[in-house]
């Protein structure tokens, strides 16, 4: 039987500088509900399950098809895309938390900003002479090359796998599996490689890939399922090759 | 950043505003760049097919000017024909700088790019990546992006949400004003020029395909601070999306083009497992109505046959809007390596899997060929439009670029699929060589506006929030948005008429004194995102008055717009030759004397003032019809 309402739980924030503090809402049943439209039909009628009329939660989305990455949250305890997450297969009530690792805006929102940083950090682009025609494609490229490559250019910079990572966190300065996966890409890619050495170079010092732990707890959580660990490990070895080369010259 | 230095402005981060960024800080000059949240997760993403360019490379004497014969034929004439001769021209070269940035195009068995075939076309001549283009065309250019702020050349502001330009005495566009979304702290930022590239505008019409950021607003403030609108009436409705509450999400056109065939069982009745109905027991209207393109046709055709098969004669899959969208003949092999990405939303948001059951889908709001309007410079040489040159998506406001789905160039009354992820491209490159071309020619830097000039523009925005935060009305934003899409989903949409539409008009004049009255619910200074909501809402409204208003003049069917009243019908069973069709060709060209014309709107106090120009079709002369069957 279908319920009447749906549960959903709260935690929320006013301001980063702020304590947290916990709201419980009602929501009249529809069906094929996701997160995101739940939130919205809170939004647009705020009132607790106690009859309090409140301030609208805050969260960030925007494509609501999986795409790009805005609407991560934890929803019962387990960070994921708000949009896909379907009410009719979540237990009630609803747990929505913001994700653990970055520091809150407001709400559910989050400030993702260190993931960008870290891809600014770790040279995660090919570089080109120019945005020009220069009269010719990137070299062939193998179907089974672009069929590993392909994953692993999905990655939306959601944080799914940075909150799930134990070494990932305010205190740490480890750079995360998402960046570690895009230095993999890049390094497979046949022009991306005459740059692998600086890419290997970021993550090599501090913060870098030795401060993995290997938890695992990445791939499981990834919305895309991108191997992260099979790519962390395979970095392991280009580190260590790399370190062995600037250690005796070419 | 010192005020002597000149500098761009570029707004919005999806692949338009990217590459505008990225031919900015070519020409070495320093680039601020605005967007509503990390560039990366902007809407371009959301597109999934492919990406045009003829390659020829799939032995099917493809040719260029075929290209550009489709894309003026599927825009049904309306648009200006040099600028997509020139966009088509150079396509394979945009195509190969997007491999060489990286793109995951996928690849043929011997290394090569992959070409698909599209809708409205009978060659294969869409390169794509899985089935998710958009997404891997806009990270390789958010990394180019990246590289060129490394550089020290971009300025990210992301966060930021622009409210109005800011225009010296000369009308000339110096700056804009924009509104940070975390402290809500508004500022006034000087710019020798401005490029807006601000995309779509379907959340007008709520459930769409588009994602909640597609408001339209930011091309609505610039249309009401004077900026020209044109075509704002022709909205593509995608035929095939899964119906949704929040909303209606894209399947592809690559999955007709990869082999998927719409039907309906011919029994509405039929309550059987779509596999257990006999082929002789299904109809594949696309196929019966246009043996020639079949389920191929382009978007607006493919639409308003779903449309009559569920809405006409009932056909609808157990009494409901819905149609098939078949893949179930194909392996999954190949639907993995091809379409996967689709198929997996369809399976996250239905709970059914698509290789084994046919998709249920129908039409929805997907892309607005109408937009702001902008100038170019014709090449007389070659008859395509001159590169570079400053005037080339130069809105009519001087100084003002646009480029992306918020302009209005290129698609005329329907774009074809895998075009606009071309136009995307390709005109934000065209804006970024203008607005730098442009800087170069003017006399006076961004140092010599007077500072009270900014002050003045920012203060009255700040005004509008206090006002806004102070408000004790009694409307609530979010319910004048679902009336909002209530009254263009329902009166302004796949099929038309003036009776209705002098409805929505009235509806909307209503609904726009009623946003006049909002109150908000968070009354706070910080990241009070209704605050910034509402008054999209209320510039989304005056969008809407220019969509619905282009609708209700514009007396005829042309693409998207589609009014039965005014139809010309091609006479069933002729074709070329027969003198019933001759007769009719000789009506659709007295017809296109007078309605081949740009849809131009002009904002007033009292609602759009719309009037018409010519259009250039210089290339293709409007002589045969659109015929797809």
């Amino acid at each position: 039987m279908k319920p009447e309402k749906i549960r959903v739980r709260i935690k929320r924030q006013d301001s980063p500088q702020t304590k947290p503090y916990w709201q419980e809402f009602a929501v009249p049943y529809r069906e094929r509900h996701n997160v995101v439209s739940l939130l919205m039909a809170i939004r647009e009628n705020p009132v607790t399950s106690a009859g309090e009329r409140v301030a609208p939660p805050v969260w960030d989305c925007n494509c609501l098809e999986e795409v790009c990455g805005a609407c991560s949250m934890n929803i019962n305890g387990k960070p994921r895309q708000a949009c896909s997450a379907l009410v009719d297969q979540l237990e009630q009530p609803i747990v929505l938390e913001p994700l653990t690792k970055f520091p809150v805006v407001r709400d559910l929102m989050v400030d993702r900003r260190r993931m960008f940083e870290a891809l600014l950090k770790v040279r995660a682009w090919i570089p080109i002479d120019g945005a020009y025609d220069v009269h010719t494609g990137a070299p062939r490229i193998s179907p089974k090359e672009w069929e590993i490559n392909y994953v692993f250019s999905r990655c939306m910079t959601c944080g799914c796998c940075m909150e799930a990572c134990p070494q990932f966190h305010e205190g740490s300065s480890f750079i995360g599996p998402a960046p570690l996966g895009q230095v993999w890409l890049f390094n497979n890619h046949p022009t991306g490689k005459y740059f692998r050495e600086e890419r290997l170079h970021a993550i090599m010092g501090d913060g870098g890939i030795t401060d993995c732990g290997n938890a695992q707890n990445c791939v499981e959580v990834c919305p895309k399922e991108i191997p992260l660990t099979t790519a962390i490990a395979d970095l392991g070895r280009q580190t260590t090759l790399q370190w062995l080369k600037d250690l005796f010259g070419k | 950043m010192a005020t002597d230095s000149p500098r761009i402005i570029v707004v919005g981060g999806g692949l338009g505003g990217l590459w505008a960024t990225i031919k900015a800080a070519e020409a070495g000059f320093k680039v601020a760049l605005f967007s509503l949240f990390p560039v990366k997760r902007s809407h371009s993403a959301c597109a999934q097919g492919g990406i045009n360019a003829v390659l020829d490379t799939k032995g099917q004497r493809d040719s260029i000017w075929q290209h550009i014969v489709d894309t003026i034929k599927g825009g049904d004439y309306l648009a200006d024909q040099p600028p997509i001769k020139t966009m088509c021209e150079e396509a394979p070269g945009l195509i190969m700088t997007f491999d060489r940035m990286g793109v995951t195009f996928n690849r043929t068995p011997e290394g090569l790019m992959d070409l698909r075939l599209f809708g409205g076309v009978k060659n294969k001549r869409t390169a794509f990546a899985g089935s998710t283009t958009g997404q891997q065309l806009l990270y390789a250019c958010d990394e180019q992006v990246r590289r060129h702020e490394a550089a020290g050349l971009v300025e990210k502001h992301e966060w930021w949400e622009f409210l109005s330009l800011i225009k010296d005495s000369h009308g000339v566009c110096r700056g804009i004003v924009a509104m940070n979304l975390w402290d809500m702290h508004v500022e006034a930022f000087s710019a020798d020029a401005v490029i807006l590239a601000t995309g779509g505008l379907g959340y007008i019409y709520g459930r769409s395909t588009n994602s909640t950021s597609c408001t339209g607003a930011a091309a609505s403030r610039a249309y009401q601070q004077g900026a020209l609108f044109m075509n704002g009436e022709f909205i593509q409705f995608h035929p095939t999306a899964i119906p949704g509450d929040d909303k209606n999400r894209l399947i592809s056109e690559a999955a007709r083009g990869e082999g998927g065939r719409v039907w309906v069982p011919r029994d509405p009745k039929d309550t059987r497992d779509p596999a257990d109905i006999p082929e002789a027991e299904r109809f594949y209207f696309l196929e019966e109505w246009y043996p020639a393109y079949g389920n191929t046709v382009p978007r607006d055709i493919a639409s308003r046959a779903i449309w009559k098969v569920v809405k006409e004669m009932g056909l609808g899959i157990g009494g409901e809007d819905v149609v098939y969208l078949d893949l179930t003949h194909r392996s999954r092999e190949f639907l993995d390596a091809r379409l996967a990405g689709i198929l997996e939303i369809y399976e996250k948001f239905v709970g059914v899997d698509p290789h084994t059951h046919p998709m249920k889908i129908f039409p929805t709001v997907h892309y607005s060929m109408g937009g702001l309007w902008i100038d170019w410079e014709k090449e007389s040489k070659t008859g395509g439009m001159k590169q570079p040159s400053p005037r080339n998506h130069q809105t009519s406001i001087p100084g003002l670029f646009a480029c992306g789905e918020c302009d209005g160039g290129y698609h005329g009354a329907n774009r074809l699929g895998a075009n606009s992820l071309l136009s995307a491209s390709f005109s934000g490159r065209v804006a970024g060589e203008s607005a730098s071309l442009y800087i170069k020619g003017l006399s006076t830097t961004r140092g010599s506006v007077p500072p009270s000039l900014l002050e003045q523009e920012k203060k009255r925005q700040e005004e509008i929030n206090s006002k806004l935060l102070a408000s004790s009305g009694k409307e609530n934003p979010f319910t004048l948005h679902r009336r909002l899409c209530d009254i263009m989903s329902n009166k302004v949409g796949v099929i038309r008429d003036n009776k209705t539409l002098d409805e929505a008009l009235a509806e909307l004049a209503e609904l726009k004194e009623r946003s006049k009255n909002i109150a908000l619910d968070d009354r706070s200074t910080w990241s009070n995102s209704p605050l910034a909501q509402a008054r999209q809402i209320q510039d989304m409204i005056v969008l809407g008055e220019v969509i619905a208003k282009g609708a209700r003049v514009r007396d005829e069917c042309r693409g998207s717009h589609y009014k039965p009243e005014f139809e010309l019908k091609i006479p069933e069973g002729k074709f070329p030759g027969d003198p019933e069709y001759d007769q009719y060709v000789d009506k659709w060209m007295a017809n296109n004397e007078k309605w081949l014309k740009t849809t131009v709107a002009k904002h007033t106090a009292a609602g759009p003032e719309i009037s018409f120009r010519d259009v250039d079709t210089s290339i293709l002369p409007p002589e045969t019809p659109r015929d797809y069957r």
